[in-house]
């Protein structure tokens, strides 16, 4: 049985990153805090033997859920053109039909 | 009148369905404005929708078995054209450009959408005081909180605003404030009702649900929303349960466990803390109630449910983390503008997203991240490895299983904003199915010594839907 | 495979990423085309856009493509389940990736290059390919672009990502082994395998370590690689880097780095303590993937013949080595040398006619055609000359060789008309003559080349140079050399 350790500040303010979220001083307090209650009822956990136990992603035994090779347009009897203009429509901002978004800085990783 | 009354009129040409619009519209614009259940009403659409449905008739279309029938849909819920907000600012004004499958049904079933109901932000609380708009009231008391995260859809029942609605249960989000705001409410098995167009929570989890102030008529809407889907990879395969039909075969013979670790008190160590007395009481009273009625009724454990929380509590997280990162500012919804594409994503997500939403998003890219995958998400897969097991051997005796939904009655609005998890322990009875994909429902049995009412929570093993329904008909017909 | 040392004293130690887009008519998860480069953001829908309450569904052309890529590489067929893989970036609509983590479609395989050896196949695997962004400002550089703009047409696309082993020793032998790759994939009809258009893209993980020493080196990742060429050179380049930093007594550090075209270098990306947490989990909108034997077996039966298959029935027809077939098959002309060699044809000359007379194609040349013309040229009726030139005809407009022969005037020579020739050159030419009788063999060959040109250049190109050469050899025989 191990102990996992308490969740820090700086855990928080990390996790906030990757998330794409950011904190102010007292937010990453009061998170940190709450977040702490939060696994530490969880460690009740760490009192199960589940070395033998399969994890379950998903309750349904169903597998092989597939699709044929057909194309069906967006936007039902409208179609495609229809679709097209109306997410377009209602996009933050559109240049030459495509999705404008401030410089990227890097490549995707 | 209820649902089916109304249909059935409607059909016969005996009501309009634009006097029914017309009534429950009334009902919404004397009470809306105490209880604030609607993020959006649909008046004029209802109306356009209710003279077109009365056309038919005249022509001698039989639109449906909801002919008529306005019905309420939660706000996370893809509307076509219609604003879906989740009960966020990060989709304020946003407009899906298609129809969830359940609202398709729902038309070609000739329901008229009234309107989308307020919830928790995502879907995440148990209060409807998470959400950006602002709070939902019960509408037996105001200075209550109607449960959540659907407290909208509940409210609208409660307060006779429609009929039947739409809500989303993802640990209790459609039993819990049933519960609390005395009316049915119903998550089916994990599969049963497509989520496509439903904006995910937690994927492994969410279901789509009725919510009535009948058993009958939660049965009605069930029947017309399930079934397979194709756009669905996890939708069962099969057709829509047969409810309407067994609603009458009574209990007699079947075998009902209460589950032990799910009713606390002194005497019951090794149980779930927080279920007050008179919820308890309520409960034990309900089994009775279904003894008297044929059924054999015993104690049962399922000892793992005790875990549920926690693991529910890492798992849900982890999903809406990764569901919740496409509100990036890019395609749709919120943008907070800034210099760069991340800090864009930052901005927005920042600003657009509340607290509890911000919580679970980071409690859950926790338990995802490097290094803590195993002790938290990966473990927690296993508990519920452990909980499907326990209920499978519970099913060996019995047929059905029975707990408090909620372990208290609607408790005044603020009470628990400021603890979370005081109010996540609002969903300890709720959990164990959404971790199981089982089906359970809550119905409301008397009313606690507040006066407000309780819910008895009803829970079957997969697919087992109308046998649950069978034993909720009983307890409605025998409810103090 | 030519193993010569890139960098006297080192070994350059190879392992490729290859991504493949699968030649399915809709996308990976939702029913929206398949198809790019056209007008922005038309082939879309709800899934490929990542709307909220969008759900994905497997297309299943797209698992068939991937088993018969499996079995193309002789990978064990597993049941499978996707993965999120979680990170931020505007062209990838959900910010997460859909594909396949611990438990891949594909298994361990292996690739045959044309030379025999076999380059290891850790797993080939499901994902959806990502949105296109074009960089506005800045000469379009990422860097320095005012904004950028994304088209989804793109996104949701099906890939497959093909990982070998590390068993590659030079950018020779990874250029091989990506041409197979794509000749498989061709081959099969998983993929069109343009690489220049991006429809096959390739990463490379390169590393490099001392002769005579097992333990791997530290390796770098190396991105934006659009050609077979500029693979070779940064290849090239990534492992000289690294060599010069050993030895100069500078350890590598594990790191991405970015191919750039122009200036023929690699840039560092990150370097592994930056790598992405990509969060990876079980994706729970799918349900997972397990293929049955009797469809396996289906698809196994279905799949049409391999390049390494080929190659050996063709060497087996002509009794060469299967690398001496490989060029043949690159051309896709072995059925009609199989064919040819069929009906009777020498198999040298046919391989020799395919490889150098053939490169516009086969044409409307048939095995029977190309098997009679084989014969008339063996037959000494016609000159090697003489037959390419035929060979031409029947590619452009079919026929019989003997017809197109005449057409040309080309008739066999009278040997003693050519002895006739051959004793006038040699009479007219005394120094080059004794240059031939007296010279070594480089000079006798040299010396020969020209009296069989001066021959050709009598007859028009009638004569057979064999011939030539046999009298050549005689005279000098006679002459007591």
């Amino acid at each position: 049985m191990t102990t996992t350790p308490r969740l820090t500040r700086d855990d928080v303010a990390h996790v906030a990153d990757l998330a794409r979220l950011t904190l102010t001083d007292d937010e990453l307090d009061a998170f940190t805090g709450q977040l702490a209650d939060v696994l530490d009822h969880a460690a009740d956990l760490e009192a199960l033997d589940l070395d033998d136990v399969p994890p379950m992603a998903n309750p349904l035994p169903l597998v092989n859920v597939l699709r044929p090779d057909v194309p069906v347009p967006a936007g039902d009897a409208e179609g495609a053109a229809d679709f097209h203009a109306e997410v377009l429509a209602a996009a933050p901002s559109v240049e030459d039909e495509r999705f404008r978004v401030p410089p990227v800085l890097g490549e995707s990783p | 009148m209820s649902a089916r009354a109304i249909a059935t009129a409607v059909r016969a040409g005996e009501r309009s369905a634009r006097s029914v619009v017309e009534e429950h519209l009334a009902a919404i614009d004397s009470g809306e404005g105490e209880i604030h259940a609607f993020n959006l009403v649909l008046a004029d659409e209802a109306l356009v929708r209710a003279d077109d449905l009365d056309r038919r008739i005249a022509n001698g279309e039989d639109p449906g078995p909801l002919a008529g029938v306005p019905v309420a849909l939660k706000d996370n819920l893809c509307t076509r054209g219609i604003d879906t907000t989740c009960g966020s600012r990060i989709l304020e004004g946003w407009r899906p450009p298609y129809d969830a499958t359940v609202v398709e049904r729902l038309a070609a079933a000739g329901a008229v959408a009234i309107g989308k109901t307020n919830l928790d932000e995502f879907a995440m609380g148990s209060s409807t005081e998470n959400s950006a708009f602002g709070p939902t009231r019960n509408p037996l008391d105001t200075s209550r909180v109607p449960g959540g995260s659907s407290g909208g859809s509940a409210a609208a029942v409660a307060a006779g605003f429609a009929p039947l609605a739409l809500g989303s249960d993802t640990g209790g989000s459609i039993r819990q404030p049933a519960a609390l705001c005395g009316t049915v409410g119903v998550k089916p098995t994990y599969g049963r009702v497509s989520r496509y167009g439903l904006v995910a929570f937690g994927s492994s989890l969410d279901q789509i649900g009725p919510f009535a102030a009948t058993v009958e008529d939660a049965a009605l809407l069930l029947e017309v929303i399930g079934g397979h889907d194709p756009l669905d990879s996890t939708s069962i395969p099969e057709a829509s349960p047969d409810l309407l039909a067994v609603l009458g075969r009574g209990v007699e013979g079947l075998r009902i466990g209460i589950i032990s670790e799910l009713m606390g008190g002194p005497d019951r160590a090794a149980s779930v803390e927080g279920i007050a007395d008179d919820v308890r009481a309520r409960v034990e009273q309900a089994a009775e109630a279904l003894a008297a009625a044929g059924a054999t009724v015993e104690h049962a454990s399922v000892p793992s449910t005790i875990y549920g929380l926690s693991a529910y509590y890492l798992i849900a997280p982890a999903e809406a983390s990764s569901n919740l990162a496409r509100f990036d500012g890019v395609r749709f919804g919120l943008r907070v503008d800034a210099d760069t594409a991340p800090e864009m994503n930052t901005a927005t997500r920042t600003a657009g997203f509340g607290d509890e939403v911000k919580r679970r998003i980071m409690l859950g890219t926790y338990a995802l991240s490097a290094g803590y995958y195993d002790a938290y998400y990966g473990k927690s897969q296993k508990v519920r490895t452990l909980i499907q097991r326990d209920f499978a051997r519970a099913y060996e005796s019995f047929d059905l299983l029975l707990s408090p939904t909620a372990p208290t009655t609607a408790f005044p609005l603020g009470d628990k904003t400021g603890d979370p998890m005081l109010m996540y322990l609002n969903d300890v009875c709720t959990i164990p199915s959404n971790l199981a994909g089982h089906p359970s429902m809550s119905v409301p049995f008397g009313s606690g010594d507040d006066g407000m009412p309780v819910g008895v929570q009803i829970l079957a093993p997969a697919l087992a839907e109308a046998t649950m329904f069978r034993a909720a008909a009983v307890l409605e017909g025998s409810a103090p | 495979m030519s193993n010569q040392a890139l960098i006297p004293g080192w070994e350059v130690v190879i392992g490729l990423e290859v991504h493949a887009e699968l030649a399915t008519v809709t996308k990976m998860f939702s029913s929206a085309l398949n198809q790019f480069g056209g007008k922005p953001n038309t082939n879309i829908d709800p899934v490929s856009l990542g709307l909220p309450g969008s759900l994905p569904v497997l297309n299943e052309k797209a698992v068939e493509l991937a088993i018969r890529v499996g079995l193309a590489l002789d990978c064990v067929i597993q049941r499978s389940v996707f993965a999120r893989k979680n990170y931020f970036y505007p062209d990838m609509p959900k910010d997460f990736q859909i594909s396949q983590y611990d438990l891949p479609i594909n298994g361990e395989g292996s690739l045959e290059l044309p030379d025999g050896r076999r380059i290891g196949i850790e797993r080939a695997h499901l994902e959806e390919d990502t949105g296109k962004s074009t960089h506005v400002g800045g000469g379009g550089r990422i860097h320095e672009a005012g904004h950028s703009l994304i088209d989804y047409n793109r996104a949701g696309v099906p890939l497959i990502e093909i990982v070998s082993a590390p068993d590659m020793r030079g950018a020779e032998e990874a250029r091989a082994y990506v041409s197979e790759l794509r000749a498989i994939l061709v081959a099969i009809g998983a993929s069109d395998g343009k690489m220049e258009e991006g429809s096959m893209r390739v990463d490379c993980n390169v590393s490099v370590r001392r002769d005579g020493t097992t333990e791997l080196g530290t390796r770098c990742e190396v991105k934006n690689i659009n050609s077979l060429r500029s693979m070779g050179r940064a290849i090239e380049y990534e492992a000289r880097r690294q060599v010069d930093l050993i030895e100069s007594g500078e350890r590598v550090e594990q790191q991405t780095r970015h191919w750039n075209e122009d200036d023929g270098r690699t840039h560092k990306l990150r370097s592994k303590e930056e790598a992405y947490d990509y969060r990876y989990f079980p994706e729970p909108d799918l349900v997972p993937v397990e293929p049955s034997d009797e469809w396996i077996a289906e698809i196994r039966a279905a799949l049409p013949m391999l390049p390494r298959e080929r190659r050996r029935r063709l060497a087996d027809a002509a009794g060469v080595e299967p690398s001496a077939t490989a060029l043949t098959v690159e051309r896709g002309m072995d059925d009609l040398a199989v064919d040819t060699i069929a009906a009777g044809a020498d198999a040298a000359r046919v391989l020799v006619h395919v490889e150098n007379n053939l490169a516009d194609g086969v044409g409307e040349l048939t095995a029977a055609s190309f098997a009679a013309l084989v014969a008339m040229e063996t037959g000494g009726d016609l000159t090697a000359t003489q037959a390419k030139t035929v060979l031409a005809d029947l590619a452009a407009s079919g026929g019989d060789p003997a017809a197109h022969a005449a057409d040309h005037g080309f008739e066999a020579m009278d040997t003693s008309e050519l002895e006739a020739l051959v004793d006038r050159l040699i009479a007219e030419h005394p120094e080059v003559w004794a240059g031939f009788v007296g010279g070594d063999d480089k000079e006798r060959r040299k010396k020969a080349g020209f009296f069989v040109g001066q021959v050709m250049r009598a007859t028009q190109g009638n004569a057979d140079g064999r011939i030539v050469n046999e009298l050549l050899a005689r005279r000098a025989t006679e002459q007591g050399a």
